[in-house]
């Protein structure tokens, strides 16, 4: 890999930093609020990432992505509430939940397509939205507060917004960087000529369904992760995580940020985030701007953010 | 764009890191609650309240000026919570109000609190905070979720109602009013339903039970426009005057205009109506009517009263808003001029209240008007204050 | 007995409400193949547009003839300018843009008409109840709606089958290429039909607005709905969608009716009451798993599809 140096990795490059010097900026501004909205923007780039996979890869345009989030941070949530706090032993167990829910959802929706695909994955997550409801104990719809985080046991402290910043950076590196790997892989080819068309790669003898179901588990495993980071971040879990509107936030943050690129969810999560946070602090009513803005990209912002650099890219 | 865009971004986390150094010459006060969505006039109302509240004291407390920072929550407990830490952590604010829905209020208190900012909660009952988490950072101007249900219970004994049906939403406000109406109701329960909140609008299937049922009484909670939608439908079923509606929280001045006929005659308990006699409230309904041309809600009553409670925390201390333990000092004598008349706060920080019986009649010019009959309790505390450790 | 009869009606009623709006949903993803999420903003608009004309006018009758034409048009005018584009695009680029429009309307409709809400006051005729068995009196306006639906279903379903137009609507769900390749215009078949889903989503939003009032964000609740009715009776089907959001509404009402009481045999009531709740809401999601489980089309998919 030469170190030329394109518009693609500099734009990269100054972003990931951006990221990195963050906690210095809210330290010298005296401003912790932009902290845990970084948390934020980094815990949705992880969450945007896994879609990525096999939304912007693998053309699964599943609207039930949410729920994983939901799984994850309940269980953090629920565990939490009778007492045990260790990261150890909740964290496993989240994603591990996280992986087997998603092999249910997908051995029972990939068998569909198109628009059938879209509803049953969202058919799915609502269900899930719903027993979260009914979880009387839990808070049912309004939501269970965590009264403490999770615990490693030293470090890195998640009470520490600085440390708790910089463990969701490195995570969302280590799954960028999964994904590169992944991506790039047999496995990766696989999930992307299945995109572009299915009984060609069945007939050069993938099966592929075996290998669009691992991805989808992935990508829920990661989903799940990135609960567990937002249930610790807000210090609160509740049913509205899991609506399908949410699974609709994040098809958003894929697309804008550029589908099938690997920063683009980074780019995604980061423009949708700080756009609502300015928008809504110049007007009550900022979903007016957002929802023709949302549409002009869509017909005019081919391939997202990402795209629009790789077409500067190209033309100079 | 992309360039575009990341400037965009970056200007908005300068924008946000940015914050004016200048927090101690003006008292920030911040308002959390709703202002798009279907129940955005519920909000207004609040607001409004806020506006005339501050005009009337001179927009001054304790000597320095005051700015208030409306946020929207969305009526969705996240971005309740998202708001109230951007209010204690970016705006720095000295103070946070508003909050008309319990499970907001539950996602939204502990950054508040956890920053020592003074919570003064306006409206949402959540009984957690009058009870068990109460906290010397949370004062309340309304009461306990279990308080008007109770009232109602007692009503409708006193009416001779030994047979009724229960109706809510599912959620934990909903769930909180019938458990606290249940236990003052002593008649038999025929029915209880919990409809899909905030979904579900429809509930002919809900009134057909009740209509089948042998109920001799109906006792609901549906506020906003859940209230109205429930009501109408249920008279298009004619069952109004077969099987008489008692409810909290339905009937306010902003589903009266709405309801039109449809209110008149639905019983309900509440804590205060525009036609209580104390001069506080004469001079807030009237200036209210005047300015905004409506009759204020017992939700813009309550934070007016926020407001004032407010004011008499800082004017407490001077205008030194670091003394902390002297505003709390200060707001716990609750030395206002409540629109409620005596106004008193119990231990837990939250109020001593009257409860009356309220019923709508046609208004001499033609529209509608919401008065008091009678007073269903004195005194009335929640049953979970006693969970309080607070002195 | 009574009660079941009772809610039997009230599922039937529910279900062709809904089917009103999931007409309009299925013919537009059927001929054009377009995902539009904003359908739920048409239902919505159709009912202010009678609130306010209703107020303009005094009567409610007026009121809803008057809503439609403008409804159609707004449609016509939506299509022309927002939707034209996304044709030739793929779902995900068309959910993605009506959900834009559905953000957009919300707001708009906010600004324009206030964030109080509105109601519409039925006239004294509908106000009172009809006597349909003895010991059922059922409120005359719910009972209008029923007809009213089913008015709108035999008109549909002797459009779809019976007229030219009908043919070219059935013969573009199946291929669409080969209808255009037969020199129809394309484009106007494309506006019309998705007038005239505008208009029936407009009727669905002003028959329900007496019985719920209007308010903003009213369309998305029932969108979902619609959505899973069209997917469980096939796309492009209006057919399926008659049959679909029939067992829709008296799947959803039947739960709703019974279920608390079944599980009261077991659990303390509001528990109960709280459970049935959350089951019922997910019965209507199972059966459209199982349906799509079973058949992967719909139930009456639109042949060569």
């Amino acid at each position: 890999m030469a170190l030329k140096l394109t518009p693609t990795r500099v734009v990269a490059a100054v972003v990931l930093a951006g990221f990195a010097l963050l906690p210095l900026y809210a330290e010298i501004v005296g401003n912790s609020f932009v902290l845990s909205l970084g948390t934020r923007i980094l815990v949705m780039a992880l969450a945007a990432a896994s879609l990525n996979l096999i939304l912007g890869y693998g053309g699964m345009v599943s609207f039930g992505h949410a729920a994983y989030l939901g799984v994850g941070g309940y269980v953090v949530g629920i565990l939490a509430y009778h007492g045990v706090t260790s990261a150890w032993v909740q964290w496993p167990i989240a994603v591990g939940l996280s992986a087997v829910v998603a092999l249910v959802i997908g051995a029972l929706s990939l068998r569909t397509r198109g628009l059938y695909f879209i509803m049953i994955t969202l058919a799915f997550a609502q269900m899930i939205h719903y027993v979260g409801v009914g979880l009387y104990d839990y808070g049912g719809d309004d939501g269970l507060t965590l009264n403490a985080r999770s615990d490693f046991g030293g470090l890195p402290n998640l009470d520490s917004r600085p440390q708790f910043y910089y463990l969701c950076f490195a995570l969302l590196l280590v799954a960028l960087y999964l994904m590169y790997r992944l991506v790039g892989s047999r496995f990766g080819q696989v999930i992307r000529g299945s995109k572009s068309n299915d009984a060609r790669m069945h007939a050069i003898g993938f099966p592929t369904m075996r290998y669009r179901l691992a991805a989808f588990v992935i990508a829920g495993a990661v989903c799940g992760l990135a609960g567990v980071l937002l249930a610790n971040q807000a210090d609160f879990i509740s049913p509205a995580t899991m609506h399908w509107t949410r699974s609709g936030d994040l098809i958003v943050m894929v697309v804008l940020g550029g589908m099938g690129t690997l920063m683009g969810p980074v780019y995604g999560a980061l423009t949708v985030l700080a756009l609502e946070e300015s928008l809504s602090s110049l007007t009550h009513y900022w979903k007016i701007i957002f929802g023709p803005f949302l549409v002009l990209v869509v017909l005019f912002g081919r391939g997202g953010i990402a795209g629009l650099i790789s077409r500067w890219e190209r033309r100079k | 764009m992309s360039m575009r865009t990341l400037f965009l971004a970056g200007a908005a986390m300068v924008a946000l890191g940015v914050s004016p150094a200048l927090a101690q010459s003006e008292v920030k006060i911040g308002f959390i609650t709703t202002l798009t969505g279907g129940n955005a006039n519920i909000g207004q109302d609040m607001r409004d309240a806020v506006e005339l509240a501050l005009d009337h004291m001179g927009r001054k407390m304790g000597g320095k000026p005051v700015k208030v920072i409306y946020e929207d929550d969305d009526q969705k407990p996240e971005v309740g919570k998202q708001k109230a830490e951007k209010l204690v952590q970016s705006d720095k604010v000295d103070f946070v109000s508003g909050f008309i829905w319990s499970n907001v209020l539950l996602a939204s208190a502990k950054p508040i609190t956890d920053a020592k900012v003074f919570l003064v909660n306006a409206n949402a009952g959540a009984t957690q905070f009058v009870g068990a988490q109460c906290n010397p950072y949370f004062f309340s101007t309304s009461w306990g979720n279990d308080q008007m249900p109770a009232a109602m219970g007692e009503l409708m004994n006193q009416k001779g109602v030994t047979r009724a049906y229960a109706i809510t939403g599912n959620y934990a406000a909903g769930r909180d009013m019938v458990q606290g109406w249940q236990n003052a109701f002593k008649g038999q329960v025929v029915g209880t339903d919990l409809t899909k909140w905030p979904d579900q609008l429809d509930f002919s299937a809900e009134i057909s039970k009740i209509r089948n049922s042998n109920a001799q009484g109906v006792f609901f909670f549906f506020p906003g426009a859940h209230g109205i939608q429930f009501i109408t439908q249920y008279n298009q079923a004619g069952l109004k005057d077969k099987i008489p509606l008692y409810s909290v929280f339905a009937i306010d001045e902003l589903s009266i205009p709405l309801l039109k006929d449809n209110g008149v005659g639905v019983f309900q308990t509440g804590p205060w109506t525009a036609d209580l006699p104390f001069e506080a409230n004469q001079k807030f309904v009237a200036d209210f009517k005047k300015r905004f041309n409506k009759v204020p809600t017992f939700y813009a009553a309550q934070t007016y009263d926020a407001i004032n409670l407010i004011a008499s925390g800082v004017a407490g201390v001077k205008g030194d808003l670091k003394d902390k333990e002297g505003i709390r000092a200060a707001m716990k004598k609750a030395n206002i001029q409540s629109v409620r008349g005596p106004f008193k706060l119990g231990p837990n920080q939250v109020p001593v209240l009257d409860i009356y019986q309220q019923v709508v009649e046609k208004a001499p010019d033609g529209g509608y008007q919401q008065l008091t009959v009678s007073t269903v309790l004195k005194d009335s505390v929640s049953a979970a204050a006693s969970a309080c450790k607070m002195q | 007995m009574i009660l079941f009869i009772e809610q039997i009606l009230n599922g039937v009623q529910i279900g062709l409400l809904l089917f009103l709006l999931a007409a309009g949903l299925t013919l537009v993803f059927g001929i054009m193949d377009l995902v539009n999420l904003a359908h739920g903003s048409l239902y919505m608009m159709g009912a202010y547009f009678a609130a306010v004309l209703t107020k303009l006018t005094g009567s409610f009758f007026l009121g809803a003839l008057l809503a439609l034409p403008a409804a159609l048009l707004l449609g016509i005018v939506v299509e022309v300018v927002a939707l034209r584009s996304l044709y030739s695009r793929d779902h995900l680029d068309q959910v993605l843009a009506t959900f834009g429009l559905i953000l957009f309307f919300n707001e708009a409709a906010q600004l324009v008409f206030g964030v109080a809400g509105m109601t519409i006051p039925l006239p004294e005729a509908l106000q009172g109840q009809i006597q349909i068995l003895p010991g059922l009196p059922y409120p005359t306006y719910r009972f209008v709606v029923v007809a009213v639906g089913l008015i709108c279903a035999l008109f549909l379903y002797w459009l779809v089958a019976r007229t030219r137009v009908g043919m070219l609507i059935r013969a573009g769900a199946s291929n669409r290429e080969m209808v255009g390749a037969l020199g129809i215009n394309i484009a106007r078949l494309y506006t019309l039909v998705f007038g005239l889903g505008a208009a029936l989503a407009a009727l669905a939003g002003l028959m329900a607005a007496p019985i719920t009032t209007v308010r903003v964000g009213m369309g998305e609740n029932i969108l979902i709905l619609a959505f899973v009715v069209i997917v469980i009776g096939g796309i492009g089907s209006v057919r399926g969608a008659f049959v679909a959001a029939f067992l829709v509404g008296l799947l959803d009402t039947v739960g709703r009716a019974f279920l608390p009481d079944i599980l009261t045999l077991f659990i303390n009531p509001i528990q109960a009451a709280s459970l049935a709740q959350g089951l019922s809401s997910m019965l209507i999601y199972i059966l459209m798993a199982l349906v799509l489980v079973v058949r992967p089309a719909g139930l009456f998919p639109a042949p060569g599809r």
